[in-house]
């Protein structure tokens, strides 16, 4: 049966792609449990209760609650907790008590025909008065509003929980009861700090233990997601069973642990989680949406035109009032102004779902207003779906609501962010006034100092923000590398030809006239710059390498004298030739022209490309150049050239006044097998020495 | 309102009321502050921010302090440096911290947004000569990363050299292999930051700051 389902909705939906982009997913789901309930009752007399409140928040309501926990991202929440909170709390209650009341005061017409209660009214009230977070889910999935509003139907979506269940319970009681006291309502209230914060509270506890086990587990490492789900179930079972707001546990559980289960855990239990937070959650979605169909035809219900009505007008009513007014009272304490369309789309996205029904399904089976309540609620939760759902669409787009910007966090953001976190809590302390930022950088320092060395395993534990940052792109990227065929160019986000050569800072000395004989002096700490920067540059280096040659970083800052330096030369060039002639073929990585994403691969590596200075392999201290030919065999993965010694791209031959001239053109080059342009002939007046382990060695006259 | 000590007469707090947008109540309150911090003289020095107990454990203390000093934060056309600062500089600093009012045309926005990003763009080009080389990047990745107990000096060049190739990359977008990026001037900084909401970002609320006296 639920088999049947599912593949129903998945095919109709996805056969019919124009239907999607009218109708969200969910209204669809409702419609085809419509169908199968009617199928059923068609069939047989009995419509099993499929919707069983246990199974609803047992089973289907936590795999969505802890997707939504887990995945939460915590500084748009954190930022906006005050206005989620208004809105969780004095907007729900602002609702219940304002349908409640409204309808008892309908009740109390005579002509309506009703004979309701307050409490019960009250009761009804709490109910229908949650934003349910599974429908908003739903729906605004598909909308993609800028990151701000959906935070805040989300967020107050989550906490509104805490008043729910409340509010339930005491409702609840207090219609058996009859009658209120004072007291009563006292204790309500203190009842409400003690369900949300001690739901929160054992989240936490479930949470930081979920942290702490996974900092053990590096040799289990399948067990991981294991643990990561049975925790947080655990957590919304404690909390259930002690009347206390699940879901608020569940939130805080997978928002707590997850920071410090990520540094632990391995990559693959990583995607694991993430890839079963999802199936469950979206399976658990789809049965709640059929389920809600067949329960409408099941029965149960008695139908009462005027209270129905009421209801639908009320919910509205109360959400567009209670929106507005709390808007007016957080804008004066907030940075970034709610304007009247974010107000809109916050009023306009308050849907009711499975959860308002569900509860009134657990009302006691003797409650004499149960079916009336039952046919009401299914009605609003139909109206907001359905008639709320598809219309927000085209509403979004209408009212050109900011959409949600899909680019990719950059480094420099990154960097930024945290510059700006420091600035703006230097700034706060030089004001002497305590404030957010204050606050927030005191509980990061804590978490740094002592919870991360306590719940992290290893190095990580002391591994900063931004490091993390960067190597999670670089992991990214690495990926993407290896993904599209390790040589070709990366479909990158900055198509550009900009490479890490054009950034370093230049240190070409000038080009010299011809006349010239003095080659230009480098400082030392220009010098240690240059050989920095060239071993990091692997590819860009060999070609660099010729107007840097390697001779001329060892430029002795002592030394002022020409003819010293080209002795100098001299006799590293015989001892270069020993040497050669022992190795006589070069790895040589093909250079791939114009591909800014390799080298910004290779960058990213974040390994240090340290030459090995053949010399210095050999033992021999005289040269002090880290620069030499003998690339680390990291670059197995490039083809491998050749390079014949007799050629002038020759690390050995050395123009010493042909270099600057030639960069230009043989970086256009690369290295390549050519044939030596003019290997004896050269314009200018000069030393050129040119090694040819199979030619003697020519040296100039001078 | 509360009681004023020997201070500015109010007309003074007009005029800098109108320069800097503060409203008066947050101008005195500053004002206190000011000769808090500065003993009741009249100028503050670099030592009077080092005094400071909260700002000993900022990475970027150095580049904070530097920002009250440098001309070029207090108006248009300065440059160079100075030794100390009376009030009317201090509340001109501050300034560029207001949060945006609400009733403000998309130009006064636009202002407002170049103002801020031009003092971080301050508070990066340490030598005054308009562009943000690789050097001072880098010096500014390393500070970050320099209370993290773990500094690893390569890492913090490559994350420097990748922003620095990424801002090349989004402004300059097409360079040959032989050209050489200068560094990233204010334009292309703009151009950075374009998404990144400034103006609601780099704010700190003025309104209640009652709580001066409890700390030193």
């Amino acid at each position: 049966m639920k088999h049947l389902a599912l593949l129903k909705s998945y095919l109709g939906f996805h056969l019919i792609p124009r239907l999607s982009n009218i109708v969200p997913e969910s209204c669809l789901l409702i419609v085809v449990g419509l169908l199968v309930g009617g199928l059923i009752k068609l069939a047989r007399e009995n419509v099993p209760p499929v919707l069983d409140s246990q199974l609803f928040f047992l089973c289907l309501l936590p795999p969505i609650i802890l997707d939504a926990g887990y995945f939460l991202p915590i500084r748009p929440f954190m930022e906006n907790l005050g206005t989620i909170l208004m809105f969780a709390v004095v907007g729900t209650l602002w609702n219940a008590f304002f349908v409640g009341g409204l309808l008892f005061a309908l009740c109390q017409i005579p002509q309506a025909g009703l004979d309701i209660g307050l409490l019960p009214c009250l009761l009804f009230g709490s109910i229908i008065s949650a934003v349910d977070p599974v429908a908003v889910l739903a729906v605004f999935e598909e909308i993609h509003i800028n990151e701000l509003l959906h935070i805040l139907v989300f967020g107050e979506s989550l906490l509104n929980d805490a008043v729910t269940v409340v509010l339930y319970h005491l409702f609840e009681e207090f219609s058996e009861v009859g009658s209120v006291t004072v007291l009563d309502g006292f204790l309500g209230v203190i009842s409400f700090f003690i369900v949300a914060l001690g739901g929160v509270l054992v989240g936490a506890i479930y949470g930081f233990l979920a942290a702490f086990t996974s900092r053990f587990t590096s040799h289990t490492r399948v067990i991981e997601p294991l643990f990561v789900f049975v925790y947080s179930y655990m957590a919304y079972l404690s909390a259930e069973m002690f009347h206390l707001s699940g879901i608020m546990a569940l939130i805080a559980c997978g928002a707590v642990m997850r920071p410090y289960v990520e540094a632990n855990i391995s990559h693959k239990s990583h995607t694991t989680i993430k890839y079963f937070l999802k199936m469950w959650s979206s399976v658990s979605e789809t049965l709640i949406f059929i389920f809600l169909g067949v329960a409408t035809v099941e029965g149960h219900h008695r139908w009462n035109w005027i209270f129905v009505t009421a209801t639908v007008i009320l919910c509205l009513v109360a959400r567009v009032i209670g929106v507005g007014g709390l808007t007016y009272v957080i804008n004066k304490f907030r940075i970034v102004k709610l304007t009247t369309k974010d107000q809109f789309i916050i009023a306009y996205g308050g849907l009711r779902g499975a959860i308002a029904f569900s509860l009134g399904f657990l009302l006691n089976k003797s409650f004499e207003m149960r079916e009336i309540f039952l046919a009401a609620i299914i009605t609003v939760i139909f109206f907001t779906v359905f008639v709320q759902g598809m219309t927000i669409k085209p509403l979004v787009e209408l009212l050109a609501v900011k959409k949600k910007q899909e680019a990719k966090r950059s480094i420099n953001e990154e960097i930024h962010t945290q510059f700006l976190d420091h600035l703006l809590t230097g700034i706060e302390d030089i004001c002497g006034h305590y404030g957010h930022h204050h606050w927030k950088d005191k509980l990061n320092r804590f978490n740094k100092k002592y919870v991360k060395k306590f719940l992290i395993a290893g190095e990580r534990s002391k591994e900063p923000q931004l490091i993390a940052f960067y190597h999670k792109m670089e992991m990214k990227q690495a990926i993407q590398l290896v993904e599209s065929g390790g040589g070709s160019k990366l479909p990158s986000a900055m198509p550009s030809t900009v490479s890490m050569q054009n950034i370093q800072p230049k240190h070409q000395p000038a080009p010299p006239k011809p006349t010239e004989r003095v080659l230009p002096q480098l400082p030392k700490s220009r010098e240690e710059e240059i050989r920095k920067i060239l071993r990091t540059n692997l590819q860009r280096t060999r070609q660099r390498l010729h107007s840097y040659n390697r001779h001329t970083l060892v430029v002795d800052p002592d030394e002022n004298a020409f003819k010293d330096l080209i002795l100098k030369k001299q006799k590293m060039i015989e001892l270069d030739r020993k040497i050669k002639e022992m190795t006589m073929y070069l790895t040589v990585p093909a250079p791939h022209q114009g591909s800014p994403t390799m080298s910004r691969a290779r960058l990213a590596s974040g390994r240090n490309t340290d030459f090995i200075p053949a010399q210095q392999q050999k033992g021999n201290t005289k040269s002090s150049d880290p620069q030499a030919y003998n690339i680390k065999p990291a670059s197995d993965a490039m083809p491998v050239i050749q390079v014949d010694l007799a050629s002038p791209q020759s690390p050995d031959s050395v123009n010493l006044l042909d270099e600057i001239g030639k960069a230009d053109q043989e970086e256009e080059q690369g290295l390549m097998m050519k044939p030596p342009p003019g290997l004896s002939g050269s314009d200018k007046h000069g030393e050129r020495i040119v090694v040819n382990p199979t030619d003697n060695v020519s040296v100039p006259s001078e | 309102m509360g009681t004023l000590q020997s201070s500015p007469a109010p007309t003074e707090y007009c005029d800098l009321s109108e320069k800097t947008g503060f409203s008066f109540e947050q101008i005195a309150v500053l004002h206190k502050r000011f000769k808090q911090l500065s003993h009741d003289e009249d100028v503050l020095r670099r030592d009077h921010f080092s005094e400071i107990p909260d700002l000993a454990s900022n990475p970027i203390r150095a580049e904070i302090i530097e920002a009250f000093f440098d001309q070029r934060n207090f108006s248009k056309n300065g440059k160079g440096k100075v030794e100390e600062i009376g009030f009317e500089e201090f509340l001109v600093v501050m300034s560029h911290f207001r949060p945006p009012s609400q009733h403000m045309t998309n130009e006064q926005r636009e202002n407002v947004r170049k103002e801020k990003l031009r003092f971080l763009f301050n508070m990066h080009d340490t030598d005054n000569d308009g562009t943000i080389t690789l050097e001072e990047y880098r010096h500014v990745v390393e500070e970050l990363l320099s209370r993290s107990g773990a500094l690893e000096k390569e890492t913090a060049k490559s994350i420097a050299d990748a922003a620095m190739l990424e801002v090349a990359s989004i402004s300059v977008g097409h360079m040959e292999p032989n050209e050489f990026y200068e560094g990233i001037t204010f334009d292309h900084f703009l151009k950075l930051l374009a998404g990144f909401e400034i103006d609601s970002k780099m704010s700190i609320r003025f309104l209640n700051m009652d709580t001066i006296t409890l700390c030193k």
